[in-house]
């Protein structure tokens, strides 16, 4: 299957009862599945007029109690911000899948990373969080779609899938048999109608300064809760490396076919690939940084995770960067070429 | 003694934030009191928008949402989707659907969604200070048109009934006013007959509320209630728009 159907099919199988999207390039196959699916299994599915109605429309299922999803690439990110920032403030669950392209402005349906800031920090306003997942496989994708509904539902708080237009285009043999059914949340905050019980309100309007900066620490705690909780990362031949290499998603795949090369030629490296973008991997790049002294970071974007590494590394270490902003992908053999040639810059300099 | 007039089961007891004479307590007041008479406080989820109207989670007492500027309706899409029995309406000002939210509301109507709005027209943008709203009439002056709306710069007052009329999704469009105790009884069975609709699942309905804005048009209470039947009506005419039988 292609990553954007099985990506859709995890989400049915994972409770997903509204899909809503508008098409965009290069996740429109995730959309015309929904179309199919979504009525066969008795869901939702409506192409809205505007990524913006999209995800406002996800917010009414949300408070509604079902489990909704949205899916866009980058532009149309950009207007879904708005609703995120809602979602957040009003601790409504949701999830948001990104298929990022080429920016910014229209930019083009290429592969790229280049929307790392904008999941990571928030994206939309005020002071909130995303917890963002980056899978770099088709059959991660359908592994990471269920999980992203149980953060979503345990946290009340929106997840973003960061994949991009290869993870969404590029065909790979999948199994959902994994999918365990969803796990049922308390649901005390929806709206169902006031009946035998007190009316709800659910709003992030709060008049009273005192309230709102309650309601701000209250979201900061439960943010702290999460990075305590929920980092997830990958090593891959990191036991006897003396250079890191840290990437996410396709990018980290691609780096893994150059590493494979450079073992070939006893160039000890190894890969740390955050699945999680925020909460960030910081901890085991702190610990890593006690026994490797370089860390080469490859990005399809300008350096943008660059940043994070930079503050897990708090000034230690040595950071070798490349980036590629979108639209042409490097194959592994051009990026083993280049940690090839970190890697003796970094050998000589230990060596100084 | 027999009791004839109380606070309807449907509001709290909380005291009204709006300014002397405006239209948004009236109105407040005629949703609740329509709600109970119906006996859909129980089954009742009404979108809040933003704007003077934003509070109205204070003052209903049933299940109630925010929503972002101009979002109402795509808002109350999701939820009526879920919950097809539930009542769901938005309550939405003149700038919030017929400027931010246009796309919105539009297409909502467009889509048939079974779910109401309440569009409270009273031609400026209150709340922020009385700037021009898409409603505001030619010549009138507000905050952002000093020197009265010049339709040549900045377009002509947006007629919602009107527009949505043309789209089959809509079923039930009427425009009313809460400036008199006789426009106001017609109101309320306007309000009454759009939640009819959306229980008989015949379309999207809308009822257009013209609602005097005494602090933001400079008037005083009796002035404006006035204005409203002697300009706004002239050029938003009271009564019904369409009406899609059920």
């Amino acid at each position: 299957m292609n990553g954007n159907a099985a990506l859709g099919e995890a989400a049915v199988l994972a409770g997903c009862a509204c899909y809503f999207g508008y098409p965009i390039t290069p996740q429109n196959e995730l959309t015309e599945y929904m179309a199919k699916r979504m009525p066969e299994t008795g869901g939702v599915f409506i192409q809205s007029e505007s990524e913006i109605a999209a995800i406002n429309m996800v917010l009414g299922a949300s408070v509604a109690g079902a489990r909704a999803m949205t899916s866009s690439s980058s532009p149309g990110m950009s207007l879904k911000q708005e609703g995120i920032s809602y979602l957040a403030a009003d601790e409504l669950p949701a999830v948001v899948v990104n298929m990022v392209r080429g920016g910014p402005g229209m930019g083009n349906i290429s592969p790229a990373q280049s929307d790392y800031m904008q999941a990571t920090r928030g994206g939309g306003h005020g002071d909130y969080k995303t917890i963002v997942l980056a899978p770099g496989s088709v059959q991660e994708l359908t592994e990471i779609v269920p999980l992203a509904f149980e953060l979503a539902d345990e946290y009340r708080n929106p997840v973003v899938i960061l994949g991009d237009g290869m993870l969404g285009q590029m065909m790979e043999p999948v199994s959902f048999d994994n999918i365990k059914p969803p796990k049922v949340y308390p649901k005390d905050y929806i709206l169902t109608g006031a009946h035998g019980r007190p009316s709800r309100m659910v709003r992030s309007l709060l008049f009273d300064t005192k309230e709102e900066e309650e309601h701000n620490w209250k979201l900061f705690r439960k943010y702290q809760r999460i990075e305590q909780n929920e980092v997830r990362y990958e090593t891959f031949m990191m036991e006897d490396a003396d250079m890191a290499a840290i990437a996410y998603g396709i990018g980290a795949r691609i780096v893994r076919g150059a590493i494979k090369r450079l073992r070939q030629e006893n160039l000890k490296i190894g890969m740390i690939r955050p699945i999680t973008l925020w909460p960030f991997p910081a901890k085991i790049i702190q610990e890593t940084v006690k026994k490797v002294s370089d860390f080469f970071v490859f990005e399809m974007s300008t350096g943008q995770m660059v940043e994070d590494v930079k503050l897990s590394l708090e000034g230690k270490g040595h950071i070798h960067f490349y980036g590629r902003p979108g639209g042409v992908i490097p194959t592994p053999i051009e990026l083993y070429r280049i940690i090839s040639r970190h890697y003796y810059q970094a050998r000589r300099r230990k060596k100084q | 003694m027999k009791q004839v007039y109380s606070r309807p089961k449907s509001l709290k007891e909380a005291h009204f934030h709006y300014c002397p004479g405006c239209g948004h307590g009236i109105i407040n007041r005629l949703i609740a009191e329509v709600i109970d008479e119906m006996g859909l406080r129980e089954k009742a989820i009404c979108v809040a928008p933003a704007g003077c109207g934003m509070l109205i989670y204070n003052y209903f007492d049933m299940d109630t949402l925010e929503s972002a500027h101009g979002r109402g309706a795509a808002v109350a899409t999701g939820i009526k989707r879920v919950r097809p029995d539930n009542l769901v309406f938005s309550y939405q000002g003149d700038g919030d659907l017929a400027a931010i939210g246009t796309a919105e509301g539009f297409h909502a109507a467009n889509r048939g969604e079974l779910i109401t709005v309440i569009f409270v027209n009273n031609g400026v943008y209150g709340m922020t200070g009385g700037q021009m709203a898409p409603t505001t009439l030619s010549k009138q002056v507000t905050t952002t048109t000093p020197y009265g709306r010049d339709t040549v710069l900045a377009g002509h007052p947006v007629r919602i009934c009107e527009v949505f009329a043309v789209l089959d999704g809509t079923s039930y469009l009427e425009r009313v006013a809460v400036n008199k105790p006789a426009a106001i009884i017609k109101a309320k069975k306007a309000i009454a007959k759009a939640f009819q609709h959306q229980l008989d699942k015949t379309g999207f309905s809308l009822v257009e509320i013209l609602s005097p804005c005494p602090t933001n048009w400079k008037m005083n209470s009796v002035e404006a209630c006035k204005w409203i039947d002697e300009v706004m009506s002239k050029k938003f005419p009271i009564g019904l728009v369409k009406e899609v039988k059920c």
